[in-house]
């Protein structure tokens, strides 16, 4: 037995899923059903999402984050997930890297969200290593002060999940969807989305992303691949889902009552 | 070093929490959580406290919750008139990033919520046993708070807790 190998029997397992351009209210969707319903970790990525859409937070409103009556005539859809954070808007242009823990998975990690937010930072640290100055500020992910990944977490009893958005690459017209917000992070300073974000491809190759990724969570877990297809999603396992679709219908009610 | 690491984001200074217009005073100031653990209400392990008075429970979430959490910007709350259940989920709170799961220590009917909360999430910050409330409930089972902490109990629990990580 090699030394590499014989380290992995202690680490706990992590089934790795991979997807490619998976709509991100299905990713969502399998993301809330992992966490409230599995007893295993999770690790999924998702390399870009099939069509533009804007994703808001828990709490999130639609009049005081993005721009109504472009949405509306452009007919972008529009989710709001059961984690909290931010608004996004994402594409194919968008990778998505998932974590879903029990919350004995880590040793000596609390599950709160700064210690997992300051967790995931060592193993992004492994997965830029030389490539550019990657660091954590105030919970986005940021080369040098400008940022290219998003963080959000929901934490139950004894899991947590915690997710990013990573700006692979961005579409400057859908940034005009997104109001400026009115809680940002102090580093920000007041600067525009151009400024304020930048795009992962002018660091590194997107499968050299997905293979430095999945060789750092092997540092802490011993992973095995889990084809998508394998997860039941069947009705008995289904539980009511919090992260929804807005309707036409009720952003044509937030705009109607501006 | 990395165990350090993550411990370090959550280690708060040394702070009295004082609390204003209640019977209930500070039990004990802790050694190492820092954080004001009240006498006359029960605690549970996942660090939502209830004070028993009569026919109504309130429930709420401790001060070493609320500071691990950070600064609560959104608070999900159910009807009242639902039911709860022992150590389910009845809630959320939104603090930076996160969404974190409030579970309620008994079961029984919900009577009231805070609805202060909605303006104000912050209340469970400033004030997370008295302002700060979240829900009343009717017990419907009273050996439910038997299984609880008391105030010494949930102050050790605190302090291995936060020992172990």
């Amino acid at each position: 037995m090699t030394t590499s190998q014989a380290r992995k029997i202690g680490l706990p397992l992590m089934n790795l899923v991979r997807l490619k351009g998976a709509p991100i209210l299905q990713q969502l969707h399998l993301e809330e059903q992992l966490l409230r319903t599995s007893s295993d970790n999770w690790c999924i990525i998702n390399d870009g999402t099939n069509s533009p859409t804007i994703v808001m937070g828990i709490s999130g409103k639609p009049a005081e984050l993005i721009e109504l009556e472009l949405v509306l005539q452009n007919r972008v859809p529009v989710i709001r997930r059961f984690t909290g954070g931010g608004t996004v808007i994402v594409d194919r242009g968008t990778l998505f890297v998932t974590f879903i823990c029990n919350k004995d998975a880590i040793p000596g990690l609390q599950p709160y969200p700064s210690p997992i937010m300051s967790w995931s930072r060592l193993l992004y640290k492994e997965v830029f290593r030389g490539i550019g100055d990657f660091d954590l500020r105030e919970n986005d992910y940021v080369f040098d002060n400008r940022k290219f990944g998003g963080n959000a977490q929901s934490i139950t009893k004894n899991r947590w999940i915690h997710h990013t958005s990573f700006l692979w690459d961005y579409d400057v017209k859908n940034m005009a969807y997104l109001k400026l917000p009115t809680r940002a992070p102090e580093y920000r300073s007041a600067r525009g989305h151009e400024e304020f974000i930048c795009r992962m491809k002018d660091y590194l190759p997107r499968s050299a992303f997905i293979e430095n990724t999945i060789k750092a969570v092997g540092t802490y877990f011993s992973s095995r691949s889990i084809q998508s297809e394998a997860i039941d999603t069947s009705p008995d396992t289904a539980f009511p889902h919090s992260t929804k679709l807005l309707t036409k219908q009720e952003l044509e009610a937030v705009f109607s009552s501006r | 070093m990395a165990l350090r690491m993550w411990a370090s984001s959550t280690v708060n200074a040394l702070r009295i929490s004082c609390v204003s217009n209640s019977h209930l005073s500070p039990a004990f100031s802790l050694s190492r959580c820092f954080s004001t653990v009240l006498d006359g209400l029960k605690y549970a392990s996942s660090h939502e406290w209830v004070k028993h008075e009569g026919p109504v429970a309130t429930i709420g979430i401790t001060d070493h919750a609320q500071d691990h959490l950070g600064e609560v910007v959104f608070v999900e709350l159910p009807e009242p008139g639902g039911s709860v259940s022992k150590g389910g989920s009845f809630g959320a709170v939104e603090s930076v990033k996160a969404t974190s799961d409030v579970n309620s220590p008994i079961s029984g009917e919900v009577v009231e919520v805070n609805s202060k909360l909605s303006e104000s999430p912050g209340l469970i910050n400033s004030s997370p046993y008295e302002e700060g409330w979240m829900i009343k409930v009717k017990p419907s089972s009273p050996s439910d708070l038997e299984s609880l902490m008391g105030p010494k109990e949930y102050t050790k629990f605190c302090e291995e807790e936060d020992a172990a990580h």
